[in-house]
């Protein structure tokens, strides 16, 4: 699973009718530190995240686990907003 | 899923039995500033999307097979929605080595 | 799928049984114009596609669903391209 910042809205009238009524977000992927990084990705969210919240995003078919995801033509899912990230003095210089 | 922009269709009589009947497009991945970038893919269509648009592709395999129904083909990239539009946040792209 | 264009044929025989009797071929990554893109890859043939053909080919794991029963490849050509409609650009 990769960690993300919600940096975006995607809108599309026509799509796949298995992703109607679903909200798909820009996502800029960030390191542990906060820190952004150079990609992005488009996810389906299911948690009701929103702008610039940091969130926990899983990607490929697993993507289909999350919840009301099965049989939904996408491969990468938000499956949690992260409320805190603690790491060792090593990794957060 | 990434978004991308569909900068040609192709046509193909001799392919796989699985693509029959199946509308092929060239997909030329975008990064966040809406620049093209990188190699365009060869992405199953069921939108009628058409040249010039912008569109959300998966490059997951078994995303794609589901997008055209067609589970167990040799497809791994699928175009599952046509972009209206996008909204950005300011901070969007911050960190990218430009 | 990727665009690519078949540059050469490899031949073995000591290989995994799955693969006898399909063809092996080079082919070199193209972009829309044509130009090469990226190394060259062996990728199995599913379609009967020859030199200098310009072919479209799945990766990763979903190639292997280009053949019956399915062959362990992670390169599959799975159309030849009569052409590429292109728009203004």
């Amino acid at each position: 699973m990769i960690l993300a910042r919600v940096v975006g809205t995607v809108v599309a009238t026509r799509k796949d009718p298995r992703l109607e009524g679903k909200k798909l977000l820009i996502l800029q992927h960030v390191a542990p530190g906060g820190q952004a990084k150079d990609a992005y990705v488009v996810a389906l969210d299911t948690v009701g995240a929103g702008a610039n919240e940091t969130v926990l995003c899983v990607a490929g078919s697993s993507a289909r686990m999350a919840s009301g995801m099965k049989d939904t033509p996408v491969d990468t899912a938000i499956v949690g907003i992260i409320d805190q990230i603690s790491l060792d003095a090593e990794t957060s210089r | 899923m990434i978004l991308g922009k569909i900068v040609g269709e192709v046509v193909s009589t001799a392919k796989h039995e699985t693509h029959e009947g199946i509308k092929l497009l060239l997909v030329r991945p975008l990064d966040l500033a809406a620049r093209e970038r990188g190699a365009p893919f060869v992405a199953v269509d069921t939108l009628g999307a058409g040249i010039g648009e912008t569109v959300l592709m998966t490059q997951d395999g078994w995303a794609a097979m589901t997008a055209v129904k067609r589970m167990k083909a040799p497809i791994d990239a699928a175009v599952i929605g046509i972009v209206d539009s996008i909204e950005l946040s300011p901070e969007a792209g911050a960190g990218r080595k430009s | 799928m990727r665009l690519a264009r078949v540059v050469g044929r490899v031949w073995a025989t000591v290989k995994d049984p799955l693969l006898d009797g399909k063809k092996l071929l080079v082919i070199q990554p193209i972009d829309a114009d044509g130009s090469d893109r990226g190394a060259p890859l062996v990728a199995l043939d599913a379609v009967g596609a020859g030199a200098g053909e310009t072919v479209y080919w799945s990766g990763r794991r979903e190639a292997c669903f280009a053949f019956d029963p399915q062959a362990p490849t992670d390169a599959g050509i799975t159309g030849i391209v009569d052409n590429i409609a292109r728009g203004e650009s």
